[in-house]
């Protein structure tokens, strides 16, 4: 099919096991939070029901972290197997975080360890809510770090090239680099939002199977609640990304929204195509909007793709990347606003079923949009490796056997993938809520209003 | 001491760290899939799963903590085993991926199946043997550099006596380091039943890993007389590592004071572990990689070694927090809690 091309195979195996890792790593530092959170409000409210949440969740969250160790570590050795020469330039400039995100990988597994084996081992339940704590912090510190090395690829800084020989290294400018305060940002509150989705849509699709449990109604409502804030947060933040791009990379934001003229008033694009001659057709334009993304005002000049050399421009397509993850974006704010909003008036019923699948729904949708969101960024800096110091080319191994290994892995990870779902549909369907809560001694009250 | 020295010394602590949690964890799987075909597994299943579930994503930091210190530390060296190792480096990550995950799928997926066990105690033998060779790659001989171009001689590595040497000397290693740790928690236990079988275990393996040792060294000889001359340089340590081995099997065999024979058993490798490092010096990569030469620059090394050092702030009290929760508890051993 191709001819064989180490770069291109390298980088179509690091796409993959990003790719695969993502989904787990996600859940990963989102699925913490929503656990620390149900838990506390068990203590809080007294109600059991709560606890019980916590306690489900936390176990199907462990076959998870799993798969998210285990491709973690993938990627880990792969970035060193497949980018060796990259890895030796940003071991010089930027392994600082990649070493603090290991620390932060030992704290979470410890407190995993622990929190798991001692749900009924001390007295004081506030005790074993505050060995969550840790997980919480460990979790998210690990996808902070790992975002200032991706950060630091999209801005680099902190050293100074002479004779493609790194100098004057200064780690800490390189890790707190213009990108990382949107970048940090925007993808740790993601990972809550998509958290808090999936576990909503798993609650909402047991109400529609005829699940009258007042547990999965409370699972359902805590989670738009947190799902709520998170999407307002998440478009705020994503809106400070689009100047962030403005400002540092100008030629994504432009690829993205297929900007061709330098101007002021531009407008944003929305789907659409491209043709032969670069013209817009069948796009929904929004006025003055991409001038407002980019500098708060319609006068913002936004620069166009015409005015960067033609050999480093990104790929044109991740304009559907950006679009999908934005109007993905849109759509969880709606739906989780609109659910709480109707809850809240008292005179509808919340648990309908449009209502009830459109929160179904919204569990794919959130991870899609986090990989659309990725392929966006990353692509998005191509033909680069370290935004204007290296490129990929230059940055990928010579071995002859990437394709070898891409079809392998391409198997291993259908095979995790498999049986990781096939093992928490069993986990799940062979021990049900009521048959729990039954074991527990802990009434079946359907009937109490839920706020 | 220079940054090159505190660096290296840092990660082979770690590796050695990673040397003992992941053979008592390789072992057990091992064990766990070997007595469930012989049917004894009901003996020891329930040690066995009592240790490892709380701990097994701990161990697998530890090497996590040694290839991404290596790169931070000695970025050279993600230049030059990167290219080399792109298919053993693979193949341990498949062996590795599929070990944790069927392991946690096999644990908290409720249902007993025999693949799962089957691959859990298969790959704690694989993985040993795969991570061994990077060690034997080391000692040079088997990458070659042309025109800045690295590759790995597969053909060399293969054929060659010192590796297989190694891959035999890792595997027993494993089965021995893991049933005395096994051997002393069955006692802390009392489950006498375990103790027994465990025990055996323990014995069976203890010659077979200091004869092992005895033959890889040499046949260092022939592959690299180098570092055979300076491991005799320091042959005492050599010596502590073969007491302590010499001391823990009296102890195991006399059915005594388990828990110190686990410890001269740690000690046992920790000399010969450091023995071998500390000849093997400089090189990362002989004849091509000192320490000196893939070193990163001041400032971030300095910047790691700080990160390090606040880093163990965190890490030693929750390390001992989860040491006192499920190794020293004794109700929580004995399956009380
Ligand atoms: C649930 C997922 C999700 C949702 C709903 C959104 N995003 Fe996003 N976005 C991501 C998930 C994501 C991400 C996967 O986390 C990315 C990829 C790389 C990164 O830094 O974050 C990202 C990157 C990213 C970037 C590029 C940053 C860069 O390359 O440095 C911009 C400009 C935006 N986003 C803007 C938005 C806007 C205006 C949204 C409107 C609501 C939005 N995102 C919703
Ligand atoms: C986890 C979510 C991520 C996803 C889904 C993702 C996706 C991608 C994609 C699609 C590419 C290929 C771009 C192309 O070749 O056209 C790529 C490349 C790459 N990414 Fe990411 N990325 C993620 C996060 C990261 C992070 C956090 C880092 C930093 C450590 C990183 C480092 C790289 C490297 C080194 C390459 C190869 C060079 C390149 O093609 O630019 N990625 N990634
Ligand atoms: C190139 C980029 C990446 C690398 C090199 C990487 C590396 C790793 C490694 C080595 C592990 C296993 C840790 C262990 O053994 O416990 C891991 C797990 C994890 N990664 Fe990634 N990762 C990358 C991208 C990401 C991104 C983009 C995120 C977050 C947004 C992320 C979040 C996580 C989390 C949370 C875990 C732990 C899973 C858990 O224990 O819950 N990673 N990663």
């Amino acid at each position: 099919m191709f001819e064989y091309d180490p770069v291109l195979y390298s980088r179509l195996l690091t796409t993959l096991t990003l790719a695969f890792h993502v989904i787990f790593a996600t859940i990963g530092v989102g699925i913490p939070l929503m656990i620390a959170i149900a838990e506390w409000m068990g203590i809080k409210r007294n109600d059991p029901h709560y606890t019980l949440m916590a306690r489900r969740w936390a176990r199907g969250f462990v076959v998870t972290v799993a798969v998210g160790v285990v491709t973690g570590t993938a990627i880990g050795l792969q970035l060193s197997l497949l980018w060796p020469n990259f890895m030796r330039a940003a071991g010089h400039t930027i392994g600082l975080p990649m070493f603090m995100e290991t620390f932060a990988f030992f704290f979470e597994a410890i407190f995993l360890g622990i929190y798991l084996y001692t749900w009924d081992r001390f007295k004081s339940k506030l005790k074993h809510f505050l060995l969550v704590i840790p997980i919480v912090i460990g979790a998210t510190a690990s996808a902070f770090f790992i975002t200032t090395v991706n950060s630091f690829m999209n801005a680099p800084q902190g050293f100074t090239l002479v004779d493609g020989i790194l100098t004057d290294v200064s780690p800490l400018a390189a890790m707190f680099n213009p990108a990382t305060p949107t970048k940090i940002s925007h993808v740790i509150i993601t990972c809550y939002l998509t958290s808090a989705f999936i576990l909503g849509a798993i609650a909402a699709f047991h109400i529609l199977k005829g699940n009258k449990h007042v547990y999965h109604k409370k699972a359902l409502h805590l989670t738009m609640v947190a799902a709520a804030v998170f999407a307002v947060g998440t478009a705020v933040i994503g809106d400070f990304s689009g100047k962030y791009l403005h400002e540092h990379q100008p030629e994504k934001l432009a690829a993205a929204e297929w900007h061709f003229e330098t101007e002021s008033e531009a407008p944003l694009i929305l789907g659409g195509f491209l043709t032969e001659e670069n013209e817009v057709k069948y796009a929904l334009q929004i006025p003055y909007a991409l001038s407002i993304l980019a500098g708060n005002s319609p006068d913002t000049v936004v620069i166009g793709l015409n005015d960067f050399p033609q050999d480093e421009l990104p790929p044109l397509w991740i304009h559907y990347m950006f679009d999908l993850m934005v109007f993905i974006g849109m759509y969880l704010a709606a739906v989780s606003a609109f659910f709480i909003f109707i809850n809240w008036t008292n005179k509808w019923n919340a648990f309908n079923r449009p209502m009830l699948w459109a929160v179904v729904a919204g569990g794919p949708l959130s991870m899609l949009a986090i990989e659309a969101g990725w392929i966006f960024a990353e692509v998005g800096r191509q033909p680069w490796i370290l935004n204007q110091v290296m490129t990929v080319a230059e940055g990928a191994t010579t071995s002859p056997h990437v394709d070898i290994m891409l079809y392998v892995f391409i198997a291993l990870y259908a095979v995790l993938g498999a049986t990781c779902i096939i093992v928490l549909r069993r986990m799940f369907q062979s021990n049900p809520v009521e048959h729990e809560l039954e074991k527990l001694g802990i009434s079946h009250d359907t009937h109490r209003k839920i706020n | 001491m220079s940054y090159e020295v505190v660096g290296i010394t840092v990660l082979w602590t770690f590796l050695y760290g990673y040397l003992i949690v992941a053979s008592i964890d390789f072992g057990a799987g091992f064990f766990s899939y070997y007595s469930k075909r012989t049917n004894k597994n009901h003996i020891i299943h329930n040690i066995i799963q009592r240790y490892l579930s709380p701990v097994w994503e701990v161990t697998n930091v530890f090497l996590v903590f040694f290839f991404i210190g290596i790169v931070g530390f000695f970025p050279d060296t993600a230049y030059y085993y990167g290219t080399a190792l792109l298919i053993p480096g693979s193949v341990a990550i498949i062996l590795i991926a599929v070990r944790g995950s069927y392991y946690a799928f096999a644990t908290y997926g409720a249902k007993e199946s025999r693949l799962y066990s089957f691959l859990y105690g298969a790959t704690g033998l694989l993985i040993p043997a795969s991570l061994s060779t990077v060690l034997t790659i080391s000692e040079g001989g088997y990458v070659s550099l042309e025109d800045g171009y690295v590759s790995l001689l597969y053909r060399e590595l293969f054929t060659s006596t010192y590796s297989w040497g190694v891959v035999v000397l890792s595997i027993v290693s494993v089965l021995f380091i893991s049933a005395s740790f096994l051997t002393y928690y069955a006692s802390r236990a009392k489950d006498e039943n375990a103790l027994q079988l465990l025990r055996k275990y323990a014995l069976t393996w203890s010659f077979p890993s200091i004869l092992a040792g005895i033959i890889v060294f040499f046949l260092l000889r022939q592959q690299n007389y180098e570092h055979y001359q300076n491991m005799l340089d320091i042959w005492w340590v050599f010596g502590i590592s073969l007491a302590s081995f010499g001391v823990a099997a009296y102890l195991i065999w006399k059915k005594r004071n388990y828990g110190t024979a686990f410890v001269l058993v740690m000690i046992q490798y920790f000399s010969a572990f450091f023995g071998y490092g500390v000849s093997h010096f400089p090189y990362l990569l002989y004849p091509y990689l000192t320490i000196y030469d893939g070193f990163t620059n001041e400032s971030m090394a300095l910047a790691l070694i700080i990160a390090f050092i606040a880093g163990l702030f965190l890490l030693i009290p929750s390390l001992f927090l989860l040491m006192k929760l499920f190794l020293f508890d004794a109700d929580y051993v004995e399956g009380k809690k």
